[in-house]
């Protein structure tokens, strides 16, 4: 099941190259878009830099997590904005927060790290649970550990504190540096997220991610080729739980507090629809899906009450948006991109084929 | 499954059968498609498997790779009892098969297929680290892809090949890594006559240690290739022989040529 357009690489076992051919490689567009990520800090005030530019790299990394096993192995989890939620709840538990009876107030240089370790194993256990099953049987198996994980918390008052969950987790002071303050968050998440970005562009190229990709094209195959394809695919979720870990521990920093709405099914499928309107096929996808995700939700109430409708509708727009996208591009917002750089480029292959041939006849 | 042992130890086995069948049987519900098979190969050994549609060859098949576990019987590979292996345990123990329909990977390229025919048989499978142009394994894919004339496309998306580069593919994928053992369903189904004679000179220069299992329908390449034949009907073997003593058997063609030849 091909969920993604699988697109050309024309890579196996790269010679050493350059900086000047790594620049050129990468294109125009790529590097530009870096560095307007790098300046935004001297542009934006701080409500654009952390409320809509860092949320959307966090959101942009669960959803990156998603488009690794949905793009690459053609498993659609929905698992993994539990995991990103358990693991802010484990930096709430063993961190420090206004929750004093429950919090362990380890140094955040223990608490992180077991809280990513412990949210990576919990993903690779729902992948376990749910790789012998394909297509909507997935999302089924996922969709119910998600709601397992939502009503859970919000029973369960002894370690989740229930409907209340943590507030006042602050990220650390390290280095000198208030990781809490505007610019130093930003610059923190934009790092993340990039490096996830890296991973998972690396790994696709790499024995690991090109197997995956085969197990997504031909399971069985797989197999007569000597891969154990149920592992391959667990190994996965590990991959992508861990940049889904990382994402949630910078979202419990981002929302000074986690509560059993961070789990809930709302922004469980909300990961899927940014992922899906950013695009599968490829890492950058998410990140696209995400930002127009948190732009629509931050600026539909306004729009909503300047058309003269009720601002609490903001749900009917995303859901308008992801509909146009779906009907109108099956690969996404990237999907749209890619048709009018390759439509752009055609038209100008044929307008210079027009040329030669008035030359000639001239 | 890094517990394997080596290649060198499992072939001090000498005096065992490449492949080794035992009573076995497959049943789809009521339907015996396979009935109670016993046959040997030796190693080396080019044997055809012959028989009209539903004879049960293509199960047959599936049973020795493991993607059906038989419904009993035994089978053996190299002397060693593999009838409860998953297929990628016999994989890499030396067995390959080509499909009767070609069964690649669309959304990647020639060479990342055959990179990752590979890479599954041998170790870190799972690497994070990504290949060197000059790295052992890349240099395998590329001389395989070479080997069957498909260099010059190696970096199309295999979705594009035309039928007949696609069916060379098939065969670059089971040459992989060290094959001992070959199953090969119908290689030359739907390809030109040029294409089937570099088909046969593909199969006549595998390296002589390398026994395969053929399923074909063309006897001008079935019996080219082989030293011995196994006729099928119904689930059962009925006839075993050399190429000369089963194309002349009367009963041979009344079944199977429908006494066209007779």
């Amino acid at each position: 099941m091909a969920i993604a357009e699988p697109r050309p690489v024309t890579y196996s076992g790269r010679p050493r190259e350059g900086l000047g051919e790594l620049l050129a490689r990468q294109g125009t567009a790529f590097w530009v878009v870096v560095a307007l990520l790098l300046v935004m800090p001297a542009i934006l005030n701080p409500f654009w830099l952390v409320q809509i530019l860092a949320y959307s790299l966090i959101l942009g990394m669960v959803a990156l997590s998603l488009m690794f096993l949905g793009g690459y192995g053609g498993i659609v989890s929905l698992v993994q904005m539990t995991v990103a939620a358990f693991a802010a709840y484990l930096v709430a538990i063993f961190g420090d927060s206004a929750i004093a009876q429950i919090s362990l107030k380890w140094p955040w240089w223990t608490a992180v790290p077991v809280a990513i370790v412990l949210a990576t194993l919990f993903g690779t256990l729902s992948g376990a649970l749910s790789v012998r099953t394909e297509g909507i049987y997935t999302i089924m198996i996922t969709l119910a550990i998600a709601s397992a994980f939502y009503y859970l918390c919000l029973q369960n008052y002894t370690i989740f504190n229930g409907f209340s969950g943590f507030n006042g987790v602050v990220p650390p002071v390290f280095l000198g540096v208030d990781w809490g303050e505007t610019i130093p968050f930003y610059y923190l998440t934009l790092v993340c997220a990039a490096l996830a970005y890296w991973a998972v562009v690396y790994c696709s190229r790499a024995p690991f991610g090109l197997a995956l990709q085969g197990t997504r094209d031909n399971p069985r195959r797989m197999a007569a080729l000597g891969f154990d394809v149920v592992a391959h695919r667990i190994a996965a979720y590990t991959f992508a739980s861990v940049i889904a870990a990382f994402a949630g521990v910078l979202l419990v920093w981002y929302q000074r507090q986690v509560s059993p709405g961070t789990a809930g099914i709302g922004p469980v499928v909300d990961i899927l629809i940014i992922a899906v309107v950013g695009g599968l096929s490829r890492p950058i996808g998410p990140f696209v899906g995400a930002l127009v995700y948190v732009l629509l939700r931050t600026f539909s109430l306004d729009l909503l009450t300047a058309a003269g409708l009720d601002g609490k509708r903001y749900q009917l727009v995303v859901g308008a948006g992801f509909l146009a996208v779906v009907l109108f591009s099956p690969d996404g917002l990237i999907g749209i991109w890619r048709r009018l750089r390759e439509r752009h480029r055609r038209r100008s292959e044929e307008r210079a084929g027009q040329m030669r041939i008035g030359g000639g006849q001239l | 499954m890094s517990a394997l042992p080596t290649r060198d130890g499992l072939a001090a086995t000498g005096s065992d059968n490449a492949l080794e069948l035992r009573g076995v049987s497959r049943l789809f519900g009521a339907l015996a498609a396979l009935s109670d098979i016993t046959l040997s190969v030796r190693p080396g050994e080019r044997r055809a498997v012959l028989g009209s549609n539903g004879a049960g060859k293509t199960t047959l098949f599936n049973c020795i790779t493991g993607d059906f576990a038989p419904s009993g019987g035994v089978i053996r590979f190299f002397g060693e009892d593999v009838t409860a292996f998953p297929p990628q345990e016999r994989i890499r123990r030396g067995l390959r098969r080509t499909y009767q329909i070609s069964s690649l990977f669309a959304g990647l390229s020639v060479i990342d297929n055959v990179y990752l025919a590979c890479r599954g048989v041998s170790r870190n499978r799972f690497s994070l680290r990504r290949p060197r142009r000059d790295d052992t394994l890349s240099q395998a894919a590329q001389n395989l892809v070479e080997a069957v004339h498909l260099t010059p496309v190696k970096d199309r998306l295999v979705g594009e090949l035309a039928y007949g580069q696609q069916r060379q593919l098939e065969i670059a994928l089971a040459l992989s890594g060290a094959p001992r053992f070959i199953l090969f369903d119908e290689p030359a189904a739907g390809l030109s006559p040029t294409e089937r004679r570099d088909l046969v000179h593909i199969l006549t220069s595998l390296p002589a240690h390398i026994g395969y299992i053929i399923i074909e329908h063309d006897m001008d390449v079935a019996l080219r290739v082989v030293e011995s034949v196994t006729m099928m009907h119904n689930g059962r073997i009925f006839k075993e022989g050399r190429p000369e003593e089963i194309e002349s058997d009367p009963e041979v063609q009344e079944l199977y040529l429908g006494g066209a030849h007779g």
